[in-house]
């Protein structure tokens, strides 16, 4: 395995995470996950080991097919591996999804309070985390709507309130900005930087867009396709505020979207 | 118009009260409201109306080719009978019976289809061991239970009631059923991810989720029931207990076609209704699920 650090420790580039958070480390270790049995079986993951520390931004990426969503669901233990071990280090873990997944019978607040309710927050609390979540993604007086009476960036947004309502150590995210439109997507990662920036969130990132990796992450992860492996890392030493267009994101977007093109002709022949 | 920033009105002109008055008419939502509610009313009805007088047309003409002129009614003829049994007590006593044993006999069946669905849906072994039986069940026509019912229950509305469950309860069941296995899988990670488990599971998420395809049992629940009521007040006559199907029952008896046409006019309408008020429940569902895709 390559580890192509750049400079910097990553724990110089984000403020050390508040008391009380996460303190161990989302630790893969020689995980493999098979689908199916026999000639049909399908090996997903195979040997990876990834450790993201306490407060990282972590992304991955490759191309589609190499079990990017498994390797979140495993962490979220929504699947058991096959082989190998998955540990959160004894956080809570919200999940975003491509889609939002927000319940339509819900409003708005209502799908960020449900979150609140499964975690036993009382009510007088829970209506005013909600309101406070709701201004964090900047959608105060939209609480009253419902999910099909938003954007599709609204929507997105509502489901990281419900994600941060969960108060996880851990943040998955699988692909979210992947169905918006570029502008959307551009203001979204602002967003998630303001957001994240201020809290102490271990977040693993999965896309298949190199840019938003680079634009987004403290360390690019680079999966191989069928079977999935880790094949690369980068640290990402470009200080925020980013831009997706700027020159050293670019510079660095080029060098991960290079491993990445020697690694799909590696495949094709 | 913004609210803090009132239109230019001179006071001294003439009118100026009627202007003021017209402007504020403008901003009052509830008045385009009502507007566009009567506008909607209308769309609703016009095709309705529209349709009833074609089927009288259509009537009336069939009754002038003279087919069968000595028995078969005209429209004119059936409908002064209707208004004239409507006077009366009798049709009332009827009616009011019917819809007694429609609102028990279905609101049992629901009951019974709720718990028998809940329990299907969630407990494996009894789906594999009744799943294919309720189906079974909501296919078998109704009416053949009456002989069972009559022998068990004897000339009474329990077998009614009996019949009405039977034909009922499968579909209600088989709408939950439906529901909680077609909750999205998308929504019951997320579910799943948020800490919902067990029955806060059930509460929060596959309950609500499985309320649309619930509506739609409860629709064809309804059918079933209808009609199972209306076979077994032909089949089970209960003496002084007059009810639609009595009504009818006589008519046949006594050659009475004017009034028997009247009675399937009554019964039609009444289906029609509670239709109607199944279609109002689903639309708002739908609505507030944004699935109507005519919202905001």
């Amino acid at each position: 395995m390559v580890r192509q650090v750049n400079s910097v420790t990553v724990a110089d580039r984000r403020a050390a995470p508040p008391a009380g958070s996460l303190k161990d480390s989302v630790r893969l270790t020689g995980v493999s996950k098979v689908f199916g049995r026999g000639s049909s079986a399908v090996r997903a993951l195979d040997q990876v080991s990834l450790e993201v520390p306490p407060g990282e931004f972590t992304c991955l990426i490759g191309a589609s097919g190499c079990g990017k969503s498994t390797l979140l669901s495993l962490v979220a233990g929504l699947e058991q591996p096959t082989s190998g071990e998955v540990s959160v280090g004894g956080g809570r873990v919200a999940f975003m999804f491509q889609e939002p997944a927000l319940f339509p019978w819900l409003t708005a607040a209502g799908n960020v309070e449900l979150a609140l309710r499964a975690r036993g927050v009382g009510k007088a609390e829970r209506r005013q985390r909600t309101a406070e979540l709701l201004e964090t993604v900047r959608l105060t007086g939209f609480g009253g709507k419902r999910p099909h009476q938003l954007s599709g960036g609204m929507r997105q947004r509502v489901a990281l309130a419900r994600a941060l309502a969960q108060d996880a150590d851990v943040l998955l995210m699988d692909e979210p900005f992947g169905a918006l439109d570029a502008m959307t997507r551009d203001v979204l990662h602002d967003e998630l930087d303001r957001i994240c920036g201020g809290r102490a969130l271990t977040v693993l990132f999965v896309t298949h867009n190199v840019r938003e990796a680079v634009r987004l992450g403290d360390r690019v992860v680079v999966l191989s396709s069928r079977p999935g492996r880790v094949i690369a890392e980068f640290d990402v030493p470009i200080e925020r505020p980013r831009r997706i267009d700027s020159a050293p994101v670019a510079e660095l977007a080029a060098k991960v979207t290079d491993r990445l093109r020697e690694e799909m002709s590696r495949d094709a022949s | 118009m913004p609210a803090n920033t009132p239109p230019h009105v001179d006071r001294d002109v003439p009118g100026y009260v009627e202007k003021l008055t017209y402007l504020e008419s403008l901003e009052a939502p509830s008045d385009q409201r009502s507007r566009r509610l009567a506008v909607r009313a209308w769309s609703g009805l016009w095709p309705v109306a529209l349709a009833i007088l074609i089927v009288l047309a259509v009537w009336h003409l069939i009754h002038l080719s003279g087919w069968k002129k000595a028995i078969f009614p005209g429209p004119g003829a059936t409908l002064s009978n209707l208004w004239q049994q409507l006077q009366t007590g009798l049709l009332w006593h009827a009616i009011a019976t019917t819809a007694t044993r429609a609102v028990i006999g279905f609101g049992l069946a629901v009951l019974i289809g709720a718990v028998i669905g809940a329990l299907v849906s969630r407990i494996k072994p009894l789906r594999a061991a009744v799943g294919s039986l309720i189906t079974g069940l909501q296919t078998l026509p109704s009416i053949a239970w009456f002989p069972f019912a009559i022998i068990l229950f004897g000339i009474s509305t329990t077998a009614i009631l009996f019949v009405i469950i039977l034909g009922a309860a499968p579909s209600v069941a088989n709408g939950l059923i439906a529901g909680v296995d077609y909750t999205p899988p998308l929504l019951l990670k997320a579910g799943k991810m948020m800490g919902l488990r067990r029955l806060s599971l059930y509460r929060y998420l596959i309950l609500p989720a499985s309320l649309p395809a619930f509506v739609a049992g409860l629709k064809q629940g309804w059918a079933f029931a209808w009609r199972s009521l209306m076979a077994g007040e032909l089949l089970v006559i209960i003496a002084n207990q007059p009810s639609l199907g009595v009504l009818l029952s006589t008519d046949q008896d006594q050659s009475d076609m004017v009034s028997a046409t009247a009675i399937i006019i009554v019964i039609l309408i009444l289906g029609i209704i509670v239709d109607r008020l199944f279609g109002l429940a689903d639309g708002a569902i739908r609505r507030r699920w944004g699935l109507a895709g005519q919202d905001n």
